[in-house]
């Protein structure tokens, strides 16, 4: 199973607390293109099986592999934020980069042929639009780090208070 | 215009030809979307008169303006045929992905036509229409052919409406299904299999504009937020299921076929007991921000494994009004059912019915010979794996499933000709449609809302159990108040269905439920969709053009004053135990509450339309057709 070993932030779905409402999609394909439309949204919510339902975004990899796929070097990633920033210019729509993510975070607009990818709402003072309109606050922008830590705080205190 | 594309596609499974029709936007602020806009198109396009599984009854499918915006509760739509139950206008309403994909492939309304010669399924993908093969899906359950759909197109985004084996054998009682929700009632799955349509697939890539997004996007954003809290509490925790405990306290949970209103056994199966043992996961409808369908599973005992969500009225119908006590047991009938494409409520309220007649001494172990047991059963009330059985011989037609597949009406009267008996007189339905999981019998101002309902016995298309149950009226007695409070409440419920959005969402607005809580609300989401200058007013009239139609309908396909009745055992059979005890809804109190109800919806006392009440609400057509 692929994971990323990101250092950087990216968002996240608890799949215990998604309930498959696709607001998020909704949002994101708003912000990212002025209508509602879910194939176009950044972050996919998945309905694996009938109580199997997350979403996937970018998950920001270190030494990301859309990056290193593009052949026309396209795709560039910021080494502070990791998000992965695309060259409208240089983009022909040729999918590499769809095919290189494991996390099937990447898709093409069909009408501009550009590669599109979670920006995580950089420019916006308020951050990830689908984080702050999730209902179930499944989304999260977090790191693996961040996630671990508040795993191992979890065990401690379901180990020793037994809740 | 906004929210709408301006055009219905029409399909014809017989010539395989296809059309598009444009609506003017006069045409749209009037019927609106949802249940309105199918039964409008029902009565646009079908065959006077026809029988309901012949090609003549067209499938009439309509989205609403909200499908594909983040307006929470929006993604809703409504089918509308001729049912094979009632023989009036059967119109239901489903949710999730199918009718968004629907909206973003451009399309307000589908109707399909004619009836094809094999199996077919149709595939709309964006504006391109296919006729596929089905036969390699015949057989398969609900959920299991819109998975099989998607393999064979390649796109997890197709949505499907489909049917079951249910339909495929024209089980009158058959549903559609979509994205695990159901367009359950009135036997909607008979109409597509006698069109040997096995499913309606689409694919939508478009966005969806909208007048005012900003303004949109910020009512919408409030309201997901009121939605997390108190308002919603009980869909988000228990689910319908809450009801379970409730009604059995008021005396009118239904109990062996209606026999009693109090379960002895109601804390076995009540949502608290569901969510204790049972429940694995919340989901949500696309566009849905409540979440309020509770996915139990069994994972003991001889039906380990079986699973789908769980809501109140199939419960009752299988559970209580079965005597079953077993969670386990209604769950896997509830299970056989959706994913054999049926309407739990009408199959375990016919299932009741069967169960009654056995144990009167009329049906015998002989009738209930199946492959599974060749020398019969004995469907004692309380025996649920009797339960589970009879519903999968009703799914496939099986020894007595076959006259059970005719829903309680047809079967109680093929039993009572052939026989020389009164089956009848405890077959609960109205018009044909198996009755709801409220024993009217201490609710009498929801028994005139069930008696005068168009689609049959309903809880969904009236909402007079709220005045009794919240003892605004007296709800043993009737009163001159219940014509008006039947009137007022059937064409609030309109207003949702028809928009369409979900009725759990009506207290997030303002916190109070009622019109001058919701209304002003909605108009300004409906205004910010489409641009529109809706009020008030016009709010509250698309509830009253929506029970117009659907009574219009019905009125010309030979709708009579008789035909508003309720089942035989409220009129005459008072419960013995209970807070409802002693009650029945008497012949003088039904007519007197009809009459009331007729005058206050400014019809005539033989319940027929003026013409100039028509032509007043902007249906000049119908006025001409059905007007007195």
């Amino acid at each position: 199973m692929p994971t990323s070993t990101s250092k950087y932030q990216y968002i996240t779905c608890d799949p215990t607390k998604c309930v498959g409402c696709q607001l998020c999609e909704y949002i994101c394909s708003y912000v990212k293109t002025g209508e509602f439309n879910t194939y176009r949204s950044r972050i996919r919510t998945v309905r694996a099986e009938e109580i199997l339902i997350t979403a996937v975004a970018c998950r920001t990899c270190e030494d990301a592999p859309c990056v290193i796929a593009c052949p026309r070097d396209a795709l560039s990633q910021d080494p502070n934020t990791g998000i992965i920033h695309v060259d409208a210019n240089r983009c022909d729509g040729c999918a590499w980069c769809v095919e290189a993510c494991d996390f099937g975070a990447i898709s093409i607009n069909p009408e501009t042929k550009t590669a599109e990818i979670c920006d995580m709402c950089e420019d916006l003072e308020d951050g990830p639009q689908c984080v702050k309109w999730c209902p179930k606050e499944a989304l999260e922008l977090t790191t693996p780090d961040r996630r671990a830590q508040r795993s191992r705080r979890k065990l401690a205190v379901e180990e020793v208070l037994g809740r | 215009m906004y929210g709408y594309s301006g055009k219905i596609l029409h399909v014809d499974l017989t010539t395989r030809k296809t059309w598009v029709e444009s609506k003017p936007e006069e045409w749209y602020k009037i019927y609106i979307g949802g249940v309105s806009m199918a039964s409008r198109l029902c009565w646009e396009n079908i065959e006077v008169g026809c029988d309901p599984l012949s090609p003549g009854n067209p499938i009439c499918i309509a989205n609403g303006m909200f499908a594909g915006t983040p307006v929470p509760v929006g993604g809703k739509y409504g089918l509308a045929s001729k049912s094979p139950l009632t023989g009036f206008i059967g119109d239901s309403l489903s949710s999730s992905w199918f009718t968004i994909a629907l909206k973003r492939a451009g399309w307000d309304g589908i109707v399909i036509h004619g009836a094809s010669d094999d199996w077919v399924y149709v595939f709309i993908d964006d504006d391109r229409v296919e006729f596929r093969d089905a036969s390699q899906l015949l057989g398969l359950g609900t959920f299991q052919t819109e998975e099989t759909i998607r393999e064979e197109l390649g796109d997890d985004q197709v949505r499907s409406a489909t049917i079951g084996p249910a339909g495929e054998k024209l089980v009158r009682v058959a549903s559609v299904t979509n994205d695990s929700r159901q367009a359950g009632r009135t036997g909607h799955g008979a109409v597509w299999g006698s069109k040997k349509l096995k499913a309606l697939s689409v694919r939508g890539t478009h966005g969806v504009s909208v007048a005012d997004p900003d303004a949109l996007l910020q009512l919408s954003y409030d309201i997901t937020q009121a939605a997390q809290g108190p308002h919603t509490q009980k869909y988000r925790i228990l689910g319908t299921m809450a009801n379970v405990l409730n009604l059995n306290r008021l005396g009118i949970l239904p109990t062996r076929n209606y026999q009693q209103g109090v379960f002895e056994y109601a804390e076995l199966i009540s949502g608290e007991y569901l969510h204790e043992h049972y429940h694995v996961k919340t989901i949500a409808c696309a566009q849905c921000p409540i979440a309020c369908e509770q996915m139990s599973q069994v994972k003991d005992g001889p039906y380990a494994g079986a699973m789908t969500g769980i809501d109140y009225e199939p419960l009752y119908a299988v559970g209580s009004n079965c005597g079953v006590k077993d969670l386990r047991a209604a769950i896997k009938t509830i299970d056989i059912c959706d994913r054999g494409g049926m309407d739990a409520m009408s199959t375990g309220v016919t299932i009741s019915w069967a169960m009654e007649t056995f144990e009167r001494g009329i049906f015998t172990k002989e009738d209930f010979k199946c492959a599974k047991y060749p020398e019969g059963f004995e469907p004692n009330f309380g025996n649920a794996e009797a339960v589970v059985t009879l519903a999968e011989m009703i799914r496939d037609r099986e020894g007595i499933g076959d006259l059970l597949a005719e829903g309680s009406k047809r079967a109680s009267a093929q039993v009572d000709a052939e026989r020389g008996t009164e089956t009848w007189k405890w077959a609960m339905h109205i018009k044909g449609l198996e009755t709801p999981g409220y024993d009217a019998r201490g609710l009498k101002t929801f028994a005139l809302g069930l008696a005068v309902g168009t689609r049959g016995a309903c809880h969904n298309r009236t909402a007079a159990y709220d005045p009794d149950i919240k003892g605004e009226v007296d709800r043993f007695s009737v009163d001159e108040t219940r014509g008006k409070l039947a009137k007022s409440t059937e064409e609030y419920a309109a207003v949702y269905d028809t928009l369409p959005l979900c009725k759990f969402i009506r207290r997030c607005f303002t916190g109070k439920a009622d019109r001058a809580g919701a209304w002003p609300a909605i108009a300004k989401l409906i205004n910010a969709t489409t641009g529109w200058d809706f009020d008030y007013d016009a709010v509250d009239l698309i509830g009253e053009r929506a029970f117009t139609i659907k009574k219009a309908f019905n009125i010309r396909e030979g709708w009579t004053r008789e035909d508003d009745h309720l089942p035989w055992r409220w009129m005459h059979e008072p419960m013995k135990e209970g807070p409802s005890a002693g009650y029945v809804v008497s012949e003088e109190e039904l007519e007197y509450m009809k009459d009331l109800y007729y005058e206050a919806k400014g019809w005539t006392k033989d319940g027929l339309i003026p013409k100039e009440k028509l032509i007043a609400l902007g249906m000049e057509d119908v006025a001409e057709e059905i007007g007195v």
